[in-house]
């Protein structure tokens, strides 16, 4: 018996939407796993009363937007406050995903790099557009900080530069990996346990008692890392947002 | 394409076999190009929809049931703070009334006592009047009475020592002169 670590991250096609030039639009598991999160999004947060005294559901939802808008406020200032739904919804998306992909013989949108690209690269653009559109040219004094002597401004102006740029890279990789390296070795130590009671016999049973305890930590460290990932990206994106709404320091 | 099936279902050890995903060439799925489309468009559908229902609906009214609490509290409380400061005040204005009644309390009692100590001095000063009045009639009763009693002396003295010389020597004296000598006697 063999168990492919790989396998959970397979994309299948459920059934085909239409084509796009030569490529094929397909609803597939991973289609179907973003519907789940936003079908629970939704719940969350429309099912929920808005009562006074609010229930468990309505407490839930407003610790999510008084946990968001208080970020949001200590990063990016008030005026961060414009960008609420979008980190919101880059805060749910990712934290309800990962937290799906948790269950076992589910899919987790987040493992996939492209998603995480993009949605890298919708902030990346979200801050350069803005941060044009609302400073100008004073936008592009992020690159020259202060009190910075002239003879090393253009190696600090080239490190700001290409940090810039690289912002959506380690943005999308740091969420990409975390959750493909977290379920990678949580399906590798599961596996064990089912290879050694296969393999081994009765001490196979006795010696998978070790494995499964550490299948079991490790799902608790995947729930921490599921919500911790969520809460970095949510939080870097206000950090660049920032220098969107704040250039020049 | 063709090995996948056998080499999913298979016992053969390999830490990279291929599932039974039929159309992928082998691999690392994430890396797959041919899944890129298929992703990205459903990534975009479903992000613009949860865009959609976070900003147009869940937001606000969430926010609002927050907005509607802290109201709610800030009511309450500005009523509590009024409800106070208008007992603070009904206090204020009951120690001020209390301080006004005992202030008129006291000058009530002053004036009662000073009008009393006026009418009694009255009476007293009328009494003595009167009583001084009684005395100085007294006083003339008790002169015109020693007057007359002393007349009355004069002749019982005088009928005394007429009958007395009489006696002794048989002779009526004089009136006039037995007068004369009583009173040079009265007057030594």
């Amino acid at each position: 018996m063999t168990i492919d670590p790989i396998h959970q991250f397979n994309i299948e096609p459920l059934f085909t939407i239409g084509h796009i030039g030569n490529h094929t639009i397909a609803f597939t598991n991973s289609s179907l796993y973003m519907l789940v999160a936003v079908a629970v999004i939704s719940i969350l947060m429309l099912a929920s009363g808005t009562q006074l005294v609010p229930g468990r559901l309505q407490s839930v939802a407003e610790i999510s937007y008084e946990f968001v808008a208080t970020m949001i406020r200590s990063n990016a200032g008030a005026e961060g406050m414009k960008f609420f739904p979008l980190i919101f919804s880059l805060f749910m998306f990712i934290c309800v995903s990962n937290l799906v992909g948790i269950i076992p013989y589910t899919f987790t949108v987040s493992s996939h790099l492209i998603v995480t690209a993009a949605l890298a690269l919708l902030v990346f653009f979200t801050v350069l557009i803005y941060g044009v559109y609302k400073n100008g040219l004073k936008f592009f004094k992020i690159f020259v900080p202060h009190g910075v002597p002239g003879y090393i401004l253009p190696l600090v102006m080239f490190i700001e530069i290409l940090s810039f740029f690289l912002r959506p890279v380690s943005h999308s990789v740091r969420l990409f990996a975390n959750m493909l390296a977290g379920h990678i070795a949580l399906k590798v130590f599961a596996g064990f346990v089912a290879m050694l009671g296969v393999s081994l016999g009765a001490i196979g049973w006795i010696g998978g008692v070790m494995p499964l305890a550490l299948t079991v930590a490790l799902t608790a460290l995947e729930l921490l890392v599921a919500f911790l990932q969520a809460y970095v990206f949510a939080i870097l994106t206000c950090i660049y947002l920032n220098d969107a709404l704040h250039p020049g320091h | 394409m063709a090995e996948s099936h056998g080499g999913a279902k298979g016992p053969t050890a390999g830490a990279h076999t291929e599932a039974d995903g039929g159309h992928h060439g082998g691999g690392f799925p994430p890396f797959e190009s041919s899944t890129f489309a298929s992703q990205l468009v459903s990534l975009a559908i479903f992000f613009v929809v949860l865009y959609v229902i976070v900003s147009k609906l869940a937001l606000p009214r969430i926010g609002g049931a927050i907005e509607a609490r802290q109201n709610k509290i800030e009511g309450d409380l500005a009523e509590a703070q009024k409800l106070k400061d208008q007992s603070d005040a009904a206090l204020k204005a009951y120690e001020g009334e209390l301080a006004s009644a005992r202030a008129r309390a006291q000058a009530i009692g002053n004036e009662t006592r000073e009008k009393l100590n006026a009418q009694a001095e009255a009476e007293r000063k009328a009494l003595e009047e009167q009583l001084a009045a009684k005395l100085a009639g007294a006083e003339k009763t008790i002169a015109s009475t020693r007057e007359t009693a002393m007349s009355n002396v004069r002749g019982i003295a005088a009928d005394a020592a007429g009958t007395i010389v009489q006696q002794l020597s048989g002779v009526v004296p004089d009136a006039a002169s037995v007068k004369a000598a009583i009173d040079a006697s009265l007057k030594g």
